[in-house]
């Protein structure tokens, strides 16, 4: 990994201001995009218009009429020499029923060919890994997760295969990720979990935030059905605890 | 008595939009909004709308409305769209009253891709977190989530004093910006080679035939790589060009993905992006460089146009200009019949 000493501070057009930390997925260059974002949400310089953390940078939307860049890359020279400030990140852990059974887990034996493992293998290893939520991406609630066990990277399918089911718990490089409504993509469908990591209708549009802890708790069809019925009825049926 | 907006005909790319599903980013919602902010922003000024009202945003597929209820009045604006009312051309942009029974018309005209209808009223759809703008792939927004179609009803609140007759619209916001497209170099223009560059401002690029609102694909010589195709993902923002490994740029438009996995070589500075999104697949363009400051000075001129307004041009002499003046409409209105073929009927 490499993580740089001072940020760099790169232009996407003249309304957006990439902070770059390092050039790796990382937890310790992640925690420092975190840390800036926190510090930046804490206390809004007027002109910053949203902020958009991501594995090792932090995109900042700002409106250069209001706010000039250099007084932009000032404060956040400022901010990232302090840490961050003292601003904490959510740092909430969270349990996320998950169903490792096919037909649900709908690509785990192919994942597990893949790996040279069993699927059984393939679900234990994914179960009893940490894992941190770097950001989201992609589509709405759709949640990238690093601290993948080495031994369940694999590289991206060729072609990707259709739309993923909801709730889709995937692998693909060295990350996993939570899909929450269907896309078509190139990872591998480890299981499913009941919950909604995304509904535009519930008060709580989204659960986790970057820099959570997620873990998955396994359960069978029947206990996945049980807990979709719920979810369906509007219940939050993942488990979050506070740090 | 209530108004609607019913929906006679809609080809692929109507949609319902508003500035854009603004705070979530963070958790991978894309914005949408319009893909000619510019434009939309005028036909709201036409129609006395707030600048955050929703409009209708027309693609090449064009669009057939007709009224029910009441009298609703009807601003147009984007390119050059051929539009009609009932039987009676009416000019590109243009303010007009669309009585129960007339079927009002608008189709790809010479030039052009987008243009936006704002009611003088407010479409009444369902906020979704925060903002009524269409994302269909991810199904939020608009009617349902999704592009609107034949058969569609739009209710109408807080409706507003129809204008009494037709008249032209013209902008200075509304001005087609002749000459290259300027871009601002980065994020990742450490990624290309000096040659990408070369190519970038030299080579003449044509808009691809599978360009819509997610992205235009642009045809030319390929951009070549100095350190690969993969970069580690990060924020992705409106006229992002990104070059993924076939060396084949697209510039990221309305409804991207908030994150992006490819090195982007530049941007395409905000003050330029109407110009872009009113290419047509098929058309040429070109790019030059441009600083910081200077697309700074742009966005600024750009902001000024939009404050100017609109100016409108009744079609007939006798057409009064009492209500729109009323209103406050309009900056100044000229007597001139303009070289319409024909008047509008009434």
């Amino acid at each position: 990994m490499t993580a740089y000493l001072a940020p760099r501070m790169l232009d996407a057009g003249e309304a957006a201001l990439t902070v770059e930390f390092g050039d790796s997925v990382d937890s310790a260059i992640n925690a420092r995009v975190l840390a800036l974002d926190a510090a930046l949400r804490a206390a809004p310089p007027p002109g910053v218009l949203e902020t958009v953390p991501t594995y090792r940078s932090l995109t900042i939307h700002y409106e250069p009429l209001i706010l000039p860049r250099a007084a932009l890359a000032a404060r956040v020279t400022e901010l990232a020499a302090n840490g961050g400030a003292a601003t904490p990140v959510s740092g909430a852990v969270w349990t996320l029923p998950c169903c490792y059974a096919p037909p649900l887990a709908e690509d785990i034996i192919e994942a597990a060919s893949v790996l040279g493992l069993s699927a059984q293998d393939v679900a234990q290893r994914h179960a009893q890994t940490t894992f941190r939520a770097y950001m989201y991406g992609f589509a709405p609630g759709w949640c990238y997760l690093g601290g993948l066990p080495e031994s369940l990277a694999t590289p991206r399918r060729a072609s990707p295969r259709g739309p993923t089911p909801p709730g889709a718990v995937l692998i693909g490089g060295g990350l996993s990720l939570i899909g929450a409504d269907p896309m078509p993509t190139g990872w591998y469908v480890l299981g499913r979990t009941p919950e909604r990591l995304f509904s535009a209708g519930r008060p709580q549009n989204f659960l986790i935030e970057p820099g959570d802890t997620v873990r998955f708790a396994p359960i069978d069809p029947d206990a996945f059905a049980a807990l979709e019925a719920r979810v369906a009825a509007g219940e939050i049926v993942a488990r979050r605890e506070a740090p | 008595m209530s108004a609607r907006l019913l929906i006679r005909a809609a080809g692929p790319g109507a949609s319902l939009q508003d500035p854009g599903r603004r705070g979530w980013l963070r958790f991978g919602v894309t914005p949408a909004g319009p893909m000619d902010a510019a434009a939309f922003a005028i036909s709201n000024a036409a129609a006395g709308a707030p600048p955050g009202a929703v409009a209708i945003e027309i693609g090449l597929g064009g669009l057939e409305i007709t009224a029910e209820g009441e009298t609703v009045g009807i601003a147009l604006a984007g390119s050059d769209f051929a539009a009609r009312l009932d039987d009676a051309p009416l000019p590109s942009a243009f303010v007009a009253p669309l009585a129960p029974g007339q079927r009002l018309v608008i189709r790809a005209g010479a030039l052009g891709a987008w243009c936006y209808l704002a009611p003088f009223a407010e479409i009444d759809t369902p906020l979704v977190m925060g903002s009524r703008a269409t994302h269909w792939r991810s199904g939020l927004g608009g009617l349902g989530g999704r592009m609107l179609a034949a058969g569609d009803a739009l209710p109408l609140v807080r409706r507003r004093t129809p204008p009494a007759a037709v008249f032209a619209l013209t902008a200075p916001a509304l001005a087609r910006r002749d000459g290259p497209l300027r871009l601002l170099p980065g994020p990742q223009d450490d990624y290309f080679a000096p040659e990408a560059f070369e190519a970038l401002f030299g080579a003449e690029w044509r808009v691809g035939a599978r360009s819509d609102r997610m992205a235009y694909r642009l045809e030319g010589p390929p951009l070549a790589h100095a350190k690969g195709a993969d970069i580690v993902s990060d924020g992705a923002t409106m006229g992002a060009i990104q070059v993924p490994g076939d060396g084949a740029p697209l510039v990221l438009m309305a409804d991207r993905q908030p994150t992006g996995g490819y090195p982007k070589i530049a941007h395409v500075i905000t003050a330029d992006l109407p110009a872009l999104a009113q290419l047509r697949p098929g058309e040429t363009l070109r790019f030059t460089p441009a600083t910081h400051e200077e697309a700074v000075a742009a966005r600024r001129e750009q902001a000024e146009r939009i404050a100017r307004g609109v100016e409108l041009t009744p079609l007939r002499r006798e057409a009064s200009t009492e209500i729109l003046l009323g209103e406050n409409l309009i900056g100044g209105v000229v007597d001139a019949t303009g070289d319409m073929e024909r008047e509008p009927r009434d």
